[in-house]
């Protein structure tokens, strides 16, 4: 797997290529400011870019104008942005840019090796993984909203890790259920939702994402 | 020849342009001069009365208006810089009968104010004299000099008379206007007991806010020494502890890093919590307008949102105004029982305002100790001001100013 990476922090940057190279990939640049990272993205088309948001020259959101810019010129690039915070209103500026293939972490996350490694796959599959945090933001944004109260706390707890962007068998491992009894779960949110049931599981995410951006 | 043309031609302009000038201070002093000060006189003893409420602080503000154009005009004319008196507003201020009442004592009970009036009154005749002089020069001189010319060559006795008249006009026409500048100074400044007063209002914020950032720092270094600190240390020791048993007893090491490594995510939220606290990473990423419509996104309600900003205020400034947005629709969340609230962001000359309202309940009262109190103090290191309306019943308004300069957008 082909990746382009943006981190200024050189102690980061090379923590990162080790990682990614120790699970067999292969970092093609390590950009360190912001209109490198871009044309890295651009001309390499790797098959997923790992992009700081802050960057330099101006140590802003460099890194997520980069990002956004580059999906803009190459729809679907896969892009996993990560960031020291996280702002709902930057997930939904990523969000807004095109479908799928498309993650926002902590940089915490990266610790929890083995899970930052299966998102970075998430995203190069065209998937999505979006941090808890994100999520349990846009939630508490949503909490006055009446269709929300209506879900019985374990289909809150399936609608929040389906919003991170797991899979059925993902979130079934993770509460440790059956993949049926989840799939149970998400009709049931589907219906009191009122949301349109996309096929496969990346549709289901998105809509879930949108519902709650709005 | 043609060098000699360019410099009179800019002679002339510049003639013209003194002219014009004088010749508005002239009628200003006199057209909205004359009714302001005789209204604002007529509409003082009806206070004794009652219904004069109303009108006072309307001529009066009026009258500060018209003073505060004569300030520019000194300034932008002559290069005389007047400096402000007047008071504060007072805060708080409603929009019933008590706000009326508090406006008129404020209004009356700042020396400024009668000292404006003293200059409306002077300045019909001063400013009808020196504004009028430039161009009464100049038209004299010309006029006098073309018919002693033109028509009655004889009287060449008068030619000195009217050739001074123009030269006057002509060469001593901006020192007349910077002499109406400074006679207005001369009322329209501060006086030195209002600068004093000034000046101890300013110690007071300044050490208000000298407080504040003692009690602030203390509160960084404890989050920090029991926060991040403490975690980092215990992270280390844990780590130390797996090198030791990792030979001998490599679950308890493995069980000890997983320890570290949670220990390690908590000390980032520890101090992602404290950063926020200090300057929020999206004000700095995507200033006050991006930090502004962030914090819209993250509330549990809709905030509608109306930005006009056509350039960044200084860096300071942006933070104090964030966080007493910030504090406000927190209060909104917390206190309104609002449904949603709209925030409004715009500059206007010399000053960034911010207004906040909410369709909730309101009574919102300012308390000691409280956050509204608390943006008080924070707005008044910038001499920033905050007003609260809030009736029993809603809707509850908060207008903050803050004065500042805003300089290009940065990209």
């Amino acid at each position: 797997m082909r990746v382009v990476l943006g981190e200024d922090l050189t102690l980061l940057r090379d923590g990162l290529i080790r990682l990614l190279t120790a699970y067999d990939m292969e970092v093609v640049e390590a950009a360190d400011n912001g209109p490198a990272l871009l044309r890295a993205m651009v001309s390499h088309r790797p098959d997923v870019a790992v992009v700081d948001v802050r960057l330099p020259p101006t140590f802003t959101d460099e890194g997520l104008k980069a990002a956004i810019e580059a999906r803009a010129q190459v729809p679907g690039l896969p892009v996993l942005v990560l960031s020291q915070h996280v702002e709902p209103l930057y997930a939904r500026e990523l969000l807004s840019g095109g479908i799928g293939g498309l993650g926002y972490l902590l940089k915490d996350r990266v610790s929890d090796v083995r899970r930052f490694i299966e998102a970075v796959r998430t995203v190069a599959g065209g998937g999505t993984a979006m941090d808890p945090e994100v999520i349990s933001q846009l939630l508490t944004r949503r909490a006055r909203d009446e269709p929300l109260g209506r879900l019985t706390p374990r289909e809150y707890e399936v609608l929040a890790l389906m919003a991170e962007g797991r899979t059925n068998a993902g979130i079934a491992a993770r509460l440790v259920v059956s993949e049926k009894a989840v799939s149970k779960h998400i009709n049931n949110i589907f219906t009191k939702l009122d949301l349109y049931r996309g096929g496969d599981d990346n549709r289901r995410v998105l809509a879930v994402l949108a519902y709650l951006n709005a | 020849m043609s060098h000699g043309d360019g410099t009179f031609r800019r002679l002339a302009r510049l003639t013209l342009r003194t002219c014009v000038r004088g010749l508005v201070i002239a009628v200003l002093s006199v057209v909205p001069g004359i009714p302001l000060f005789v209204v604002s006189m007529l509409s003082l003893p009806l206070l004794a009365v009652g219904i004069g409420v109303v009108p006072v602080p309307m001529c009066l503000l009026a009258v500060r208006r018209r003073a505060s154009q004569q300030r520019r005009f000194a300034l932008e004319w002559s290069g005389v810089s007047i400096t402000t008196p007047y008071r504060p507003r007072p805060h708080e201020v409603s929009n019933g009968l008590i706000g009326r009442l508090q406006r008129c004592k404020w209004l009356l009970t700042d020396p400024a104010t009668w000292r404006d009036l003293l200059w409306t009154l002077v300045n019909m005749p001063v400013g009808v004299a020196l504004g009028a002089l430039p161009a009464f020069g100049v038209v004299a001189g010309v006029v006098g000099l073309l018919s002693g010319v033109w028509l009655n060559p004889g009287h060449l006795r008068q030619l000195p008379l009217f050739l001074g008249l123009l030269l006057v006009g002509v060469f001593a026409g901006p020192r007349v206007l910077k002499a109406h500048a400074q006679f207005s100074a001369a009322l329209l400044a501060p006086t030195r007991k209002e600068l004093d007063a000034q000046v101890g209002r300013l110690n007071e914020s300044r050490s208000q806010v000298v407080d504040a950032s003692a009690a602030e720092l203390r509160r960084i270094e404890r989050d920090l020494h029991d926060g991040a600190q403490a975690r980092l240390v215990s992270l280390g020791m844990g780590i130390g502890l797996a090198e030791q048993v990792l030979r001998d007893d490599p679950e308890l090491a493995l069980k000890l890093l997983a320890e570290a490594r949670a220990s390690s995510g908590q000390a980032l939220a520890d101090l992602r919590h404290l950063v926020r606290g200090i300057h929020p990473p999206v004000l700095a990423e995507r200033g006050l307008d991006g930090a502004v419509r962030a914090l819209a996104v993250s509330l549990p309600l809709p905030v509608n949102l109306h930005i006009e900003l056509a350039g960044r205020p200084p860096a300071p400034v942006e933070s104090a105004a964030y966080f007493a947005i910030a504090e406000v629709l927190a209060n909104v969340v917390k206190h309104s029982a609002a449904r949603s609230a709209w925030v409004q962001l715009l500059y206007q000359p010399g000053k960034l305002v911010a207004i906040i309202g909410d369709d909730g309940t309101g009574g919102a009262v300012p308390r000691a100790g409280g956050g509204l109190r608390g943006i008080e103090r924070r707005l008044a290191a910038f001499d920033g001001l905050i007003a609260v309306t809030s009736p029993a019943g809603g809707p509850t308004v908060v207008t903050m100013e803050l004065p500042c300069e805003l300089s290009l957008a940065r990209t």
